[in-house]
């Protein structure tokens, strides 16, 4: 192929192709160089990311790497596909850090993942055996001291009897050499293990109670900080009738609900996942304890979402229109002052904010001499939440309408002169339409922020107040922190339900999204 | 000159409301007592009490440095990305251009926090095998959240590519120039109002973020200021309010500095008069 420099202004007929193939992929030496450096990096990231999957033998790992190596290669090492070389980190990171996080909420609202559903059934079973150890007459018994590695908490067991030392973690028991054995006949310190003070160790009290180290037959529990045991499961599972028995009892299991129920009815607390179909998005609509509020909180989103879209918008756009004058003095300073507020950390400014609300040494009660519980209220707290989200949000709309209003090419305000309109005609009819139409995505997307401002909310005010007779659902509870309570709160995490209710939050903000772009002139523009 | 005292006086009730807050904050930050019950509006006297404790007492440095580095990088590239994808979008029609647009605007609808398990489990694997960017790592968060970030910038960002006149990047490539260049040299300068803000705004809502780092930043290295400091605050709520206060002023700094520094790529009328006729 022929190098056409300026191929647009040759003339040789029926060179079409080659012109428009030589336009975007221009022969010159940095061109080449450019591509070559592309297909060394794609390369080279491919290599360093596929060296440690290789040798943990993680296909499903490697499958993806190779599938994006070759989207890559397939964009940029040909001369065509050019608006694919433009979208593509959009893509890759949209994918791996939007879309799959979304589908993988949607797989997870079809199980009961929670508190007692975490893991596979095999590692149920091991943890009803392991917590069901018990101390019996006879029972080996180590000299313990506690250490750690890589934060991970370990039995470091010396037994005297068999004069050996052992390493116990959750995952099992494993026989160490070269441990030190100080007075007592306790190990004082042993290769890649730190050995954690007394005052370290009792900090951490809690997990060493807990820990048991599973055997066969049972598990290693500590007694106090130097001393261990070995005890029987008194639970132990049967493959053969799938069941678990002990203590003259048999819970069978179910693998509907994903744990073990005895005929009595009751169930052992750990259990693992299972898929529960479309149960728990029936749940949301159904369980009587949830959808009882979900209209009157929907309503109060909606109104909270619009209020502060169309507040901020209005203070921010009609600050930008004050400052833009050409005679206008101390514009960059007003600017400065105005946008401080977005300067500040929010989440910092929330909790300030609460605290000036307050109705004994807050700076508002004081500074009105009043005596007001403005968060203790339905009307007043609302208020009060919709006052911080337009202190905190405005000066956003301030900053994108200023942009804005300096996009508004001159000639328009000029040619509206000429014609002789007044200055709130040239207001009405020009530059509110062209801002707005600036203005449109991002109210839009303003709007799906507020919808689920869960900061805004919860640092404020954190839903309540809350009626004295339903301590679920308070008077400034968005979707979103209704839902975190409910799937979060006292019953313990039960991530499926909260997936599920997720999925029901995303799917009203999206509709509503979408349905106010049609609205805007702006999506004239995707046609 | 009417309009102009009226204007001024518009400015400085804005201005005040703005402002008032932040004012109590500074007084509560040199409020030598320290604490939220002694604090006023206008300070009743001043020290730096609260600053020298906040240095000495916690890793107030480490906090910092891990904030700025995770709000700059996390701008800087995220509207890079964005630009890109928005002039594909804003200067070629292709096949899919439509969907595209409208799953940009569907996807960046979820907010990225409600997805913190499966985040979780994804960033779980990504430490398994590549430390850099896994849990505990400012690099992986930066990634997540350009990931977030990326949707609504490139709309943004589009939506002033299509007011720059499609007859500049044209006339580039009567004279020969390629695709990239014509974005390079014509479009990118002339968007860099939009490039300044877009990048303002990703910088601001980085460096507040707390959900997620809070759940991926634990260890004592990695920690932001947003998570820093509200541990401050978890359980000597009274006695550290001159402290926090401190830590509130200080992680402004970052941000006003960057708004000072892009906003003297706000300039007006760059495109005017560049098309004649």
């Amino acid at each position: 192929m022929t190098i056409t420099r300026n191929p647009a202004r040759s003339d040789r007929a029926g060179a079409g192709a080659a012109h428009s193939r030589a336009r975007t992929w221009p022969g010159s030496a940095t061109g080449v160089a450019v591509r070559v450096l592309a297909l060394g990096l794609i390369v080279g990231i491919a290599l360093w990311a596929a060296a440690p999957l290789v040798s943990s033998g993680d296909w499903t790992g490697m499958a993806i790497t190779a599938v994006a190596t070759g989207i890559a290669l397939w964009a940029y090492l040909t001369p065509r596909r050019l608006p694919a070389k433009y979208l593509l980190p959009t893509t890759f990171l949209l994918v791996a850090f939007q879309v799959f996080p979304v589908l993988y909420t949607m797989s997870l609202a079809l199980t009961n993942t929670g508190d007692g559903h975490l893991g596979t059934k095999s590692e149920a079973i091991t943890a009803i055996e392991t917590s069901s150890v018990r101390r019996e007459a006879g029972s080996a018994e180590f000299r313990l001291t506690v250490a750690e590695k890589d934060g991970a908490l370990v039995f470091l067991l010396a037994d005297p009897a068999k004069r050996a030392a052992y390493a116990g973690t959750e995952d099992g028991l494993r026989e160490i050499g070269g441990a030190s054995l100080g007075p007592g006949g306790r190990i004082t310190a042993a290769e890649g293990y730190t050995v954690l003070t007394a005052a370290q160790a009792s900090a951490r009290s809690a997990e060493i109670t807990a820990l048991a180290v599973p055997v066969k037959g049972g598990a290693i529990r500590s007694q106090g900080l130097t001393r261990a045991y070995q005890g029987r499961a008194a639970l132990a599972y049967k493959a053969g009738c799938d069941c678990v028995s002990g203590d003259g009892k048999i819970w069978r299991s179910d693998e509907e609900q994903g744990r073990f129920v005895a005929e009595d009815g009751s169930a052992l607390p750990q259990g693992w996942k299972v898929g529960v179909g479309l149960s728990n998005l029936g749940a949301a609509l159904t369980n009587p304890k949830i959808n009882a509020h979900f209209a009157g909180v929907f309503v109060w989103n909606l109104f909270y979402a619009i209020a502060v879209v169309a507040l901020t918008a209005a203070l921010g756009l009609a600050a930008a229109l004050v400052l833009h004058h050409p005679r206008m003095r101390g514009v960059r300073a007003y600017r400065t002052l105005i946008v401080l507020p977005y300067a500040m950390p929010a989440f910092a400014m929330l909790l300030v904010w609460r605290d000036m609300f307050n109705t004994d040494f807050g700076l508002i009660n004081r500074m009105l001499g009043l005596h007001t519980d403005w968060l203790g209220t339905p009307f007043t707290a609302r208020l009060s939440v919709l006052l911080v989200q337009l202190w905190l949000g405005f000066p956003y709309m301030f900053l994108v309408a200023t942009g804005a209003l300096q996009t508004i090419p001159r000639e328009y305000m000029e040619a509206a002169e000429v014609d002789g309109a007044s200055p709130w005609q040239r207001f009405r009819k020009v530059t509110l339409p062209l801002l707005l139409l600036a203005l449109a995505p991002l109210l839009v997307s303003s709007f799906a922020f507020n919808f689920n401002n869960f900061n805004g909310i919860f640092l404020v005010t954190s839903g309540g107040p809350f009626p004295s007779d339903n301590p679920t659902v308070g008077a400034t509870d968005l979707l979103i922190t209704y839902t975190f309570r409910l799937a979060f709160g006292q019953q313990g995490a039960q991530y499926g339900l909260a997936a599920a209710m997720s999925i029901y939050v995303y799917l009203i903000v999206a509709v509503i999204s979408i349905i106010g772009f049609r609205r805007t002139r702006a999506f004239k523009e995707v046609t | 000159m009417r309009t102009i005292v009226w204007r001024h006086a518009a400015a400085v009730l804005v201005t005040a409301f703005a402002v008032l807050p932040i004012v109590f904050v500074v007084s509560a930050a040199l409020n030598p007592i320290g604490t939220l019950s002694s604090a006023t509006l206008v300070p009743r006297g001043a020290g730096l009490g609260n600053l020298l404790r906040l240095f000495e007492e916690t890793h107030f440095w480490t906090w910092y440095r891990n904030s700025v580095v995770v709000a700059g990088l996390t701008a800087a590239l995220a509207v890079a990305v964005s630009a890109l994808a928005a002039y594909a979008f804003s200067r070629f029609r292709f096949a899919g251009r439509r969907a595209g647009l409208v799953s940009l605007l569907v996807i960046q609808a979820f907010p990225q926090f409600l997805a913190i398990v499966p985040l979780y489990v994804i960033f779980s694997a990504i430490s398994d095998n590549w430390p850099v960017f896994g849990l505990n790592s400012v690099w992986g968060v930066v990634l997540l959240y350009i990931g977030g970030q990326v949707g609504v910038n490139t709309w943004l960002i589009k939506g002033f590519f299509d007011s720059i006149p499609k007859e500049l990047d044209d006339a580039m490539m009567i004279d020969g120039c390629t695709h990239t260049q014509a974005f390079l040299r014509v479009v990118l300068p002339l968007a860099a109002p939009v490039l300044a803000i877009s990048g303002l705004l990703v910088f601001i809502a980085t460096i507040n973020e707390f959900l997620i780092a809070s759940v991926f930043l634990t260890g004592d290295d990695a920690r932001t200021l947003a998570v820093g400091l509200f541990g401050l605050l978890a359980d000597q709520r009274n006695a550290n309010f001159g402290m926090f206060a401190v830590g509130t002023l200080l992680t402004a700094i970052p941000t006003v500095l960057v708004f000072q520094f892009l906003q003297r790529y706000i300039v007006h009328g760059l495109t005017a008069g560049a098309v004649k006729g």
